[in-house]
């Protein structure tokens, strides 16, 4: 029988590779009794998404630019580069 | 003729290349440095005037810069640190019978565009109080989705070291949230 650490890390691991049949047996036991782990696997499916939406909203915030410092020193190089034969 | 086209590509693309580094790497630093080897690496390359889709064609560039500083800086971080995090106990979130000592809760998801941009303030912070090494494998996997194979050859690791780091990782960041957000 899982314990919850055990049951954790298991679910964990569920996002980076695929359970052995005797594990995925093992954690519905578990998920069936335990509505503490059932709760923790859920917060894992909304953290994967999140962190997703996460860069997304970096990608999409056109009042992101890049500092102007920057622009300059890489039109710079490029400059120096293009002067180049 | 090659040097005002290049203007153009950094007056149209930079900013828009500069927020997809910033959104995989998370900061702000490395996000200029892959920006600026992207436009060298474009400069170079023999048929750089011939592009159609000069976006589509640096992106491309830039994928493979961002993926090689996160391979560097994961390797730089990894080996010894990985051995303390292996050993590492989780008595901090189960007490001796491996019960939870504070019990997951019910996360709301937020559904108006606020409450989720408050969230995902909140994730970030949490992120950026993640150990350095522990976010970047983080970041590398959810985000990348890099393989774990992959990512276990990059670092000369063992699997089980990475899925222990990505663990630990998932369980700091989880409880963070839940004392700064659902808690308030």
């Amino acid at each position: 029988m899982l314990d919850c650490k055990q049951a954790s890390q298991i679910i964990s691991q569920s996002l980076d590779r695929n359970l052995t049949i005797r594990e995925r047996f093992a954690l519905k036991l578990h998920l069936l009794i335990c509505k503490y782990c059932k709760l923790f696997s859920r917060q894992m499916q909304i953290l994967r998404v999140a962190i997703k939406q996460m860069s997304a909203s970096i990608e999409n915030n056109h009042k992101i630019e890049m500092p102007s410092e920057a622009k300059k020193r890489i039109t710079d190089l490029v400059e120096a580069h293009s002067a180049q034969p | 003729m090659t040097t005002p086209n290049m203007h153009e590509w950094l007056n149209e693309h930079s900013d828009y290349l500069y927020r997809f580094a910033l959104a995989r790497l998370r900061d702000p630093h490395q996000a200029e440095d892959v920006v600026q080897e992207t436009f060298l690496a474009a400069i170079k390359s023999p048929n750089f005037a011939e592009q159609s889709a000069p976006r589509t064609w640096l992106t491309g560039i830039l994928k493979h810069k961002i993926i090689d500083v996160m391979r560097k800086s994961v390797r730089e971080i990894a080996v010894s640190d990985l051995m303390n995090d292996e050993d590492a106990n989780m008595d901090e979130f189960f007490d001796e019978q491996g019960h939870w000592t504070e019990k997951p809760q019910t996360w709301d998801m937020p559904t108006d565009a606020l409450e989720q941009k408050q969230f995902l303030g909140v994730l970030q912070t949490c992120m950026e109080k993640l150990p350095a090494k522990a976010a970047q494998l983080f970041l590398m996997r959810d985000v990348h989705e890099t393989d774990n194979e992959e990512i276990c050859k990059e670092l000369n690791i063992s699997t089980t070291n990475a899925w222990v780091m990505l663990y630990r990782a998932r369980m700091g960041l989880r409880k963070c949230l839940e004392i700064n957000w659902i808690g308030n």
